[in-house]
């Protein structure tokens, strides 16, 4: 009896054993089949990566991305590719999680890439640019606004990652210089909230910029987070009347700051950034007439926008057209001409020195890519930053309507 | 604009949320002088007072006055209700647990409003459309004028009623010894439940001032609110009607000084501050009446 047992256990642990073999087996020839299928057909396409969060908290802004960026190529598939080449898209979920991000990246470089659009978000995407630096994969993020993205901490530049949206410090520059050339303001005053990194490196690069301009400073208030009250800064700037003010904290703050401001007799020309976006429903149209803010994207603003607009909705519907969906449909659109200009060099896709081409050929041919977020083209700075157009919003009747593009 | 026109306007500023937190340190006051207890949950009932204006004004569109009205007698009825359900019940239990309790009610307010209106905040429409008043140089924003008014007024009515009426007769004497006070006849459970009907008419007011400067509702705004009532309450000498109106203004103003100061980082460190200050050197506040504590 005692010894039956122990041979059916050995019998039993035998077949395991045998049944875990075949299954690695299997396996690998799984593996070796999809390596030989993606190796025949090298020759012919070009695989982009897309890589961003489509599921989870974060999914709008990851679907966003994907399928703006998706739409652009498609488009030019259907147009017969590049040189003749189509373009294959290696699309990873990475569920807005920085270790899945590496993950995801690793098996995209495995399964060959060429080119990267993504991350999505900014911590994501930390976490993914070291190792495509040093895999030399040119990448380009329609989203993540943080400087470090392109910046490595010694200082210097990841020649290799790019974006399409502008940082945050960008806008507080953007509107110094429309405070300047178009509302011809010489005085102005800030209100931020202290201690909030997107309201102070605003209101610094806006500082820096308007001390360039010729713009004078003459009241830099601060408040609170949770704070309510503002009418003992408002009262402050009030005595000092500036022709403008610039506030570029978010909606809800804005609007009771607003408000406030007309109540003790600030009449100077309100100016904020995207965080403004949605203001309308914090305060009253009186208040806010005449008040402009920055943004990267303005629904229905131009033909190109719309146009775009209409494709995207009539293939993914309309829950995700976000801002994001526009700056990835421009980073296809850069990525194609950074593809075109490489193939002019004869080397093989996802090759060295192809990925150097496409590199090169994102900085040079920039300027000349006049996407639907940005029409005067992506010229990038030292920092790999775009210096492109932002949408100008102005709040006039209680609407936020697109005003120009600066 | 001179520096005069400026100092004075700053304090106009600091008399208008001054009074709103006058008004909300009364509450606090009257209740502490009637069963000794702090009740935490004071604030919320500003909460659930401008969340009834949101509702009258927002979704229902009625008039500023309806609002003010449906407020004050929510209020009212939250505070009865409150008093009834949650306090009397431990009446005679130790004051450790009233308090306890109090912080309860505060909590369960505040999420249960989360739960009903969501964490975002609610906007009120703005209520007073009117031209700015002109003193000599310095204009008074209609909201402020008002608000000053409103407090004042709601005041007055409030002296009169403690110092003129019988039930205001019988708070007094309920305050200065219960025991007593039943023995000679005194309804002490309507009493307190007026006590506290009252206090919570007037955070009830309160919420309506405070929607009139600050047009927002949200689950969390009077746990601040609150704090700083209480600190005006203590400043005035806890207890004490007259002490919680001079201290609800002279924290009001301070604010306003401080952040005029430039240092509006600091606003909530000085309110405090000065809590711990007097705590430290006259904890019977201003007005106090000094207490022999029984062990």
């Amino acid at each position: 009896m005692k010894m039956s047992r122990t041979m059916t256990m050995t019998v039993k642990r035998t077949f395991a054993f045998a049944l875990a073999a075949l299954m690695m087996l299997l396996m690998l020839a799984g593996c070796s089949g999809q390596a030989a299928q993606s190796g025949d057909a090298s020759a012919n396409t070009i695989k982009i990566g897309i890589l961003g969060p489509h599921t989870g908290e974060y999914a709008a802004y990851g679907l966003g991305v994907r399928n703006g960026a998706e739409l652009y190529f498609n488009k030019v598939n259907e147009n017969g590719g590049i040189n003749g080449k189509r373009i294959e898209l290696v699309i990873y979920d990475n569920k807005g999680d920085d270790t899945e991000s590496v993950t995801a990246f690793t098996r995209m470089v495995d399964n060959g890439i060429t080119a990267l659009i993504g991350d999505v978000l900014t911590g994501n995407t930390l976490a993914v640019v070291g190792e495509a630096n040093a895999v030399n994969m040119p990448m380009i993020t329609p989203s993540a606004t943080a400087a470090a993205v392109t910046v490595k901490e010694d200082g210097t530049v990841y020649s290799n990652v790019f974006r399409t949206c502008f940082i945050d410090p960008f806008q507080g520059e953007k509107m110094a210089g429309f405070a300047n050339d178009i509302l011809g303001a010489k005085t102005a005053a800030l209100l931020c909230q202290t201690g909030n990194d997107y309201a102070q490196g605003l209101a610094e690069a806006f500082k820096q910029k308007c001390a360039q301009l010729g713009i004078q400073i003459v009241a830099e208030e601060g408040y609170a987070k949770g704070d309510v009250d503002f009418k003992s800064q408002l009262t402050n700037i009030a005595a000092k009347a500036p022709d403008v003010v610039f506030c570029p904290n978010y909606y809800e703050d804005d609007g009771m700051i607003v408000t406030q401001a007309r109540q003790v007799g600030v009449s100077s020309t309100f100016l904020g950034g995207d965080g403004w976006s949605s203001v309308t429903k914090y305060a009253s149209k009186e208040a806010l007439e005449g008040s402009f803010y920055c943004s990267s994207y303005a629904p229905g603003s131009t033909d190109a926008v719309k146009k775009f607009e209409e494709e995207y909705v009539a293939g993914y519907g309309k829950d995700t057209l976000n801002m994001f969906a526009a700056t990835a449909y421009d980073a296809a659109m850069l990525m194609c001409a950074a593809l075109e200009k490489a193939e002019t060099g004869g080397s093989a896709p996802a090759s060295e020195e192809y990925k150097q081409a496409v590199i090169d050929a994102i900085k040079s041919e920039g300027a000349t890519i006049c996407g639907i977020t940005s029409e005067a083209g992506y010229t990038f700075d030292d920092s790999n930053n775009p210096i492109k157009d932002a949408v100008i919003m102005k709040v006039t009747s209680g609407e936020e309507v697109f005003d120009r593009m600066y | 604009m001179s520096l005069l026109t400026t100092i004075l306007k700053q304090l106009i500023n600091g008399l208008q949320s001054g009074s709103i937190y006058a008004l909300v340190a009364l509450g606090y006051s009257m209740v502490y002088g009637i069963i000794m207890l702090l009740n935490f949950a004071h604030g919320d009932i500003i909460m659930v007072g401008a969340y009834i204006v949101w509702l009258m004004m927002a979704r229902f569109a009625l008039n500023p006055i309806i609002a003010l009205l449906a407020a004050i007698v929510g209020c009212t009825a939250l505070g009865v209700v409150i008093e009834k359900a949650a306090y009397k019940p431990l009446r005679s239990s130790p004051r450790i647990s009233l308090l306890i309790t109090a912080i309860g009610i505060s909590y369960f307010l505040e999420n249960a409003a989360q739960l009903i209106f969501g964490a975002n905040a609610r906007v009120i429409p703005p209520f007073i459309n009117a031209e700015p008043i002109t003193v000599g140089a310095v204009s008074i924003p209609a909201e402020a004028a008002v608000t000053l008014a409103a407090a004042g007024i709601a005041m007055v009515l409030l002296n009169v009623l403690v110092k003129k009426t019988k039930m205001g007769k019988a708070m007094r004497a309920v305050s200065e010894d219960a025991g007593a006070a039943q023995l000679m006849g005194i309804n002490i459970n309507n009493t307190i439940s007026f006590t506290f009907a009252v206090g919570s008419a007037l955070a009830g007011i309160g919420s309506v001032l405070y929607c009139c400067a600050y047009p927002k509702a949200t689950p969390t705004m009077g746990s601040m609110l609150g704090l700083k009532a209480f600190v005006a309450a203590v400043l005035g000498g806890i207890g004490s009607i007259p002490g919680a109106m001079a201290g609800g203004f002279a924290i009001g103003i301070a604010e306003a000084l401080v952040s005029s100061a430039g240092l509006s980082e600091w606003k909530d460190g000085v309110v405090f501050a000065i809590l711990i200050i007097v705590l430290l050197v006259k904890p019977t506040g201003l007005m106090g009446r000094p207490m022999t504590e029984k062990v």
